[in-house]
């Protein structure tokens, strides 16, 4: 009633006196068809409806169809087994009551086909009921199935409706996100999940196959979309909500076993991940890589191939397989050659300003806390930090300097960085022996170098990150600083420790007196400048 | 038992004899309590104590109150005592006696006969009956004494003062004896009794004179009275003149007095201060301004290493060189001088604003005085009446008139705004009017919200509308009324706003904004506090929406010109250099946030952000501050100007990208537009609008653009080339200028620039020397100084709070009062048994006696029995 009401507020009593009456011409039509067979041709006033233009008969038409199916599913009125032709069927020599089922079982099918049609209309509701109606179709279904029962080991579920149902899921044509979501709860139910998994990977390889692994931006996001609202089980216990239930040997079921879910998880993510994929993708897989796929993969190595790949783009992209690694190597015993000078050559002035800083400097700082690292290696990452530190915002410098400082507290032979004893009586001022561009940190010689960046940074403006520089000066204390509270300080809360800090004190003014707006402070505005 | 009790009775007795200094001085009555230490200046109560009075007060006390209740224990009849307030105690004895004196007449009184009407009380005078003494009029009375005095005839002292006189007057009585031998016997009593008769007659008379003056005064009283109220109908006005005038007359003069009286002697001024002096004394007030900015500049460490010395050696030089810090009211002061030369104005503005009244009744005056300029008077009135009816109505009605007239040109709006509201008849007066009506109003009311502010100033010319701010401010001096503090501190909130306000119009109306610097100025030295908080709030706000956007986008827009202009303001009102600024350093921190986040996608774009970076240099201009957002965003704009981006030798740091859709910005259409170019300055409005309709308008705009980044990237050489880092700072600029960005195709001035910044960075010393850490001074031995506690408060507890302080000493009370009354009651149950011992004493002796006397009377019965028989027997 609703969206009647906001889409066509003019006719809005006309429209909702059709409905009406459509309603309770359908609601009747639908109690007509159940109670005898005689009206079984109202079916088609049904369809008539449900083929109409207008949003909200459809929907009604929808639920009826539902309502009609499902009570004959129930009943056990729709034909079981290999389906003959309509003219067969007609033809053919069967009962009445086969005849009648023959033709309901007909009805129903193109009544499917219709819906799956509808799961592309362009109007949300419609799309929205007419998957509900499908899901509920395939609960019924399921629990009544319409093909013959022939072998003992075979477990119903409406693998084909499902198959149909993801396809139109996965447009090619319309971004399907808001349908995906509706989707989702449905998918916790176990075995409708397991199956909508392998559905998705046919459906990829279909797809992706016929293209010749091109890509394309549309059809990749709804299948992101749709796997990543996959929520896995992480324990066996867990697998409890089914749709349909098995009559026989259910804990031998397939969608019943984790270790089969986490299969078919990782054959539908490979089978994903293994064709190229637009560059915005790749960051939104590599976010939710490391806690909402890898964990539930059953063989997570698998992923290194991607990992690997995706660490060599290069730029954020690499920063976020960081993460993804980090897991490889720390749980899997991954062993990366070269890691290390990969991370050094990670470290550019953009580091400071993605967005996925706090979560880099993170991972940094736990690749960096071994205390096995050679010491050129730790010192080259230091000094590159220093030098990187003279383009980066205050925000980034208060992680920086405590990170510097942590790693010349780990690496104790790293102090000649900011204390060279041997040098007090060297007075001539010499050239920075640190190479900025040389690739690798053993050649790059950090060593020889000192911090004079951070000697800088004492002069910069901002008092916190000047007072950070200044402990070079003195020896530094030995706790280490805990840069995660750093992490996540935004530019405004720093504005707002000096806003709010105050209060108090008094406020020291400028004693030279303004008299105009562009004068004063040097008059570097007026130079430039002028009022009008 | 008994005789110590009748020993002490006894020694009471004698006490009681003895007077109260005679005890005292009684070496075997007095009690000295010995001291353990003499001290000075303390005053003792307790050093002498008399035992002996203090035993006795307290037996008496008990005798008169716990003797009569043990005495009347266990009896069941009382005595009661009815008279009047017997058990008062709040009434005084005397209250008694009058109270019970009063009620004994009455009682007295009512028995008389009731229907005997003429029955008269009779009064006394000193227990003598008054009727009496009416019939003899020669009754002395208590005030003839004073009346006697200076009455020193020869008789009178001869009489009075016998002793040497006496002598002389035997001498001469002798001589009468002589001459009248006869009187002789008679003539001393009779001498008294003449003296008494004549100065009894004296007395009389006077009395008489006295009587008859006081009759005369009264008749004159009376006649006095009937002509004064004739006079009071006739001359009213006049005497009402006289009276009021006579009596502040007699106050003025009382005041001359009184001040005369209490006005200080002529004290020496201070010497008028040469030019030369005034200007040394301007010149050190400027230096320790400055040196306190350098000491604010050099941060808290600095500050708090001089605090924080506790503990001072006893060899200690004492020569650390520590600046006075108050410089904040000194400050205030200077801001009263500056507005010295206003000041009359304001004592002016001040009468006028004071009272209307005034300026009527002085309007009736002058129209008293001088009926010959009638006009002129009426015109006054006119004037008069506008002016207030302008004060009262804050120019909304004035301003609503004109707003509405607005819309038909901003020519004519000058005009309207000069016309007074009410259009006058006579056409003379109109030319006057206008005059009047120019000139703005001196007093304003203070606006209570922002639109009040701005109906104040809408439609005034720039430098009116200072006018107005300032003559708004001086009504409202906070020295002239209590709320005037709330309420400038709120103008220069509501002035900030006007400020930003005006920034945004279109055109922004940026010399209004100039014009009221100064305003801003003044008041933000008013109020520091207020101005923090305003300007505070403002960047709060700016950099709470950036965030926002920031977050949900990546990236932000730049800010419009109203936020320029208020952190060009910043800088204006508050010092740039402080080591910690609560305003400029969250200021300098979003300017920095802007330079990094807001990518540049328009000329417009590129222009804020170079009005930005002037800013960013005039902040650490002073202190400099190194601040690498600018040098990012300095490069990132010269990248912009580079042609073939191809092969870069350097990496462009966000918000600026090494290729993209905006990243050919500076790059020239055409070459030749370096030809025509010359450099003038940009309007500040071109960071929110451009019409740049040609190519050739564009290539100057974007010449304008670089030149404006190379001066600046020139002057960030300057002010960070005694960075440690300089070099490795300015790396990317001097590949930038010296690879990609040659000086060919730059016109002449810039090609000077050019060279200049690539000279100043290539010509930078080396200053890499290997980092050593600061050299500890050794730790001193410790040495062994007492530490000198300061205690102010002798004798008392320290270090507990008030309440334990109070508790304590309840506690102290308590137990004192407690140990008290326990020695009371241990007193008195012992003076109960002594009582009781006394008692059952008393009744043996008793009973002993009386057995005697039995036993006597037996004995002498048995005697008598016993003669008896004996006579019998004889």
């Amino acid at each position: 009633m609703a969206p009647a009401k906001r889409r066509n507020v003019s006719s809005v009593k006309t429209t909702e006196q059709s409905v009406k009456t459509a309603k309770i011409d359908l609601n009747s039509t639908v109690e007509r068809i159940l109670e005898s067979r005689k009206n079984a041709n109202d079916v088609f006033d049904i369809f008539e409806i449900l083929q109409s233009e207008k949003e909200k008969e459809v929907v009604s038409a929808v639920n009826a169809c539902n309502k009609l199916f499902c009570t004959l599913l129930e009943r056990k009125e729709l034909f079981v087994g290999n389906l003959p032709g309509e003219e067969e069927g007609l033809s053919g020599k069967y009962s009445a009551e086969e005849k009648y089922r023959m033709f309901m079982r007909h009805r129903y099918n193109s009544c499917v086909e219709m819906l799956l049609e509808h799961l592309s209309h362009e109007l949300h509701d419609v799309k929205e009921s007419a998957l509900c109606c499908l899901i509920k179709f395939a609960a019924g279904e399921g629990q009544h199935p319409l093909e013959d029962l022939d072998w003992s080991e075979h477990y119903s579920f409406p693998r084909e409706l499902i198959q149909a149902v993801v396809d139109r899921l996965l447009s090619q044509t319309t971004d399907n996100s808001l349908l995906i979501s509706r989707f989702q709860e449905f998918l916790e139910m176990e075995d409708l999940r397991y199956y909508v998994m392998s559905s998705i990977r046919n459906h990829v390889g279909k797809v992706m196959d016929k293209n010749k692994g091109a890509v394309h931006p549309l059809y990749q996001n709804n299948v992101f979309t749709l796997m990543s609202n996959i929520n896995m089980p992480s324990q066996e216990s867990e697998l409890t909500n089914f749709m349909v239930k098995q009559e026989g040997k259910h804990e031998d079921w397939k969608a019943a076993k984790l270790s089969e879910h986490k299969r078919i998880f990782e054959r539908m993510w490979l089978g994903f991940l293994k064709y190229k994929l637009p560059s915005g993708m790749y960051k939104k897989i590599l976010v939710i890589l490391h806690d909402s796929i890898l964990p539930y993969m059953s063989k997570p190595t698998l992923m290194i191939d991607f990992l690997t790949a995706a660490y060599d783009v290069g730029g954020a992209i690499s920063l976020l397989a960081l993460n993804g690694l980090f897991v490889l190597i720390h749980q899997h015993n991954l062993d990366y050659p070269d890691f290390y000078k990969k991370l050094y050559n990670l470290l550019e002035p953009s580091v400071f300003h993605v967005k996925y800083r706090a979560r880099f400097f993170h991972l940094a700082n736990v690749f960096l806390s071994s205390s096995h690292l050679p010491v050129y290696l730790v010192a080259a990452f230091a000094k590159r930090l220093a030098r990187l530190a003279l383009t980066a915002p205050p925000t980034a410098l208060l992680i920086v300097l405590p990170f510097i400082y942590n790693l010349i507290r780990r690496h104790p032979s790293c102090r000649v960085l900011i204390h060279r004893p041997s040098a007090e009586d060297v007075t001539e001022p010499l050239e920075d022996p640190y190479l900025m561009d040389e690739e690798d940190p053993a050649q790059c010689c950090a060593l020889e170098s000192s911090l004079w960046e951070i000697k800088t940074l004492q002069k910069h403006y901002h008092p916190d990150v000047a007072k950070a520089a200044m402990l070079i000066n003195t020896p530094l204390p030995q706790q280490e600083d805990d840069i995660d509270e750093a992490l996540e300080t935004t530019p405004f809360e720093l504005m707002e420790r000096d806003l709010k800090q105050s209060q108090i004190k008094s406020v020291p003014l400028e004693f030279e007196t303004a008299t105009q707006l562009l004068k004063g402070g040097g008059d570097v505005l007026g130079q430039h400048f002028c009022l009008v | 038992m008994g005789k110590p009790q009748k020993k002490r009775s006894l020694a009471d007795k004698v006490r009681k004899t003895k007077t109260s200094t005679e005890i005292k001085n009684n070496p075997f009555e007095v009690k000295i309590n010995r001291k353990k230490f003499d001290i000075l200046g303390r005053k003792t109560k307790h050093d002498v104590g008399l035992p002996g009075v203090s035993r006795s007060k307290a037996i008496t006390k008990r005798k008169e109150t716990l003797l009569k209740e043990y005495k009347q224990k266990n009896k069941s009849n009382k005595l009661i005592d009815r008279r009047f307030g017997e058990y008062d105690t709040k009434m005084a004895p005397e209250d008694k006696i009058l109270q019970r004196f009063a009620m004994e007449r009455q009682r007295t009184h009512e028995k008389k006969d009731m229907y005997n009407l003429n029955e008269e009380e009779e009064l006394t005078h000193y227990g003598q009956s008054l009727a009496e003494i009416e019939k003899f009029n020669d009754a002395v009375n208590s005030d003839d004494e004073s009346e006697e005095k200076g009455l020193l005839s020869a008789e009178l002292t001869a009489s009075h003062f016998g002793g040497g006189g006496g002598l002389l007057r035997k001498k001469t009585s002798g001589d009468q004896q002589e001459e009248e031998g006869s009187q002789r016997a008679k003539s001393r009593q009779e001498l008294i009794e003449e003296l008494i008769q004549k100065s009894k007659q004296e007395k009389r008379e006077r009395q008489v004179q006295k009587e008859e003056a006081q009759e005369l005064t009264e008749k004159l009283d009376q006649e006095w009275k009937s002509i004064q109220a004739l006079m009071v109908k006739k001359t009213p006005k006049a005497e009402r003149v006289d009276t009021p005038e006579e009596k502040p007359k007699l106050e003025e003069y009382d005041m001359m007095v009184r001040e005369l009286g209490f006005e200080m002697k002529a004290q020496p001024s201070e010497k008028m201060k040469t030019p030369e002096e005034l200007a040394r004394e301007e010149r050190e007030k400027l230096q320790k301004l400055e040196a306190d900015r350098l000491r604010r500049m050099m941060g808290d460490e600095v500050g708090d290493s001089t605090q924080s010395q506790i503990h001072i050696s006893a060899d200690d030089l004492n020569d650390g060189f520590i600046l006075d810090k108050d410089d904040k009211k000194t400050l205030s002061y200077q801001d009263g001088k500056w507005n010295i030369g206003e000041e009359l104005e304001e004592d002016k503005d001040e009468e006028e604003g004071e009272s209307g009244e005034e300026e009527e009744s002085d309007a009736e005056e002058d129209g008293e005085d001088g009926e010959e300029d009638d006009q002129e008077e009426e015109e006054e009135e006119e004037e008069g009446g506008n002016s207030e009816e302008e004060e009262e109505d804050g120019h909304s009605d004035l301003d609503s008139e004109q707003e509405s007239e607005n819309e038909e040109g901003e020519q004519e709006d000058e005009e309207i705004s000069a016309q007074p509201k009410k259009s006058l008849t006579k056409e003379e007066m109109k030319a006057q009017q206008e005059a009047a009506k120019a000139e703005l109003p001196y007093t304003f009311a203070a606006p209570e919200s922002f639109s009040d502010l701005k109906d104040l100033l809408h439609g005034h010319t720039p430098d009116n509308q200072r006018l107005i701010v300032a003559r708004t401010q001086k009504c409202n001096h906070p020295s002239l009324a209590v709320g005037n503090k709330l309420k400038l501190q709120k103008l220069f909130g509501f002035l900030l706003e006007y400020v930003g306000e005006l920034a945004t119009r279109s055109p922004p109306e940026l010399t209004t904004v100039d014009k009221l610097i100064p305003e801003l100025y003044g008041l933000c030295q008013m109020f520091p506090q207020a101005a923090c908080q305003a300007m505070q709030s403002v960047l709060a706000d700016a950099g709470h929406s950036m965030e926002e956007v920031v977050e949900v986008k990546g990236h932000a827009g730049f800010p419009t010109l109203d936020m320029l202009v208020y952190l060009k303001v910043t800088a204006l009102l508050f010092p740039t250099s402080d080591f910690r600024h609560p305003v400029t350093t969250p200021a300098l921190l979003y300017i920095s946030q802007i330079l990094t986040k807001c990518p540049v996608k328009s000329l417009q774009d590129l222009t804020s952000g170079l009005v930005l970076c002037c800013l960013a240099v005039e902040y650490v201009s002073f202190s400099k501050r190194f601040l690498p957002e600018l040098i990012n965003f300095l490069s990132g704009t010269l990248h912009l100007a580079v042609q073939d981006k191809s092969s870069l030798g350097y990496t462009v740091v966000p918000p600026f990208r090494s290729s993209g859709k905006y990243s050919d910005l500076l790059v020239l259409s055409t070459s030749e537009s370096c030809k025509s170019w010359s450099k003038k300055s940009l309007p500040l409005s071109a960071t929110q609008h451009l019409e740049l309709n040609s190519d050739l308008d564009r290539d100057n705009h974007r010449l304008m653009c670089l030149s404006t980044c190379l001066d600046l990237v020139k002057r960030c050489c300057l002010l960070y080339k005694d960075l440690t880092s300089f070099k490795h700072i300015f790396q990317p600029i001097k590949t930038l200028l010296s690879k990609h960005l040659s000086a060919q195709t730059l016109p002449e001035p810039l090609q000077e620039l050019h060279s200049q910044i690539l000279e100043s960075i290539s010509g930078a010393p080396l200053t890499c020397i290997p980092l050593v850490f600061e050299k500890k001074k050794p730790i001193p031995l410790k040495l062994f100084t007492p530490k000198i506690v300061e205690v102010l408060d002798y004798g008392k507890k320290r270090g507990s709070s008030r309440e334990e302080k109070e508790r304590e000493r309840l506690k102290h009370k308590y137990k004192k009062e407690f140990k008290g009354a326990l020695r009371e009651i241990r007193k008195d149950s012992r003076f109960l048994a002594s009582e009781k011992l006394n008692e059952v004493m008393n009744r043996d002796a008793e009973r002993k006696r009386k057995v005697k006397e039995l036993f006597g009377s037996l004995a002498t019965q048995e005697g008598e029995w016993k003669a008896l028989k004996r006579k019998k027997r004889k």
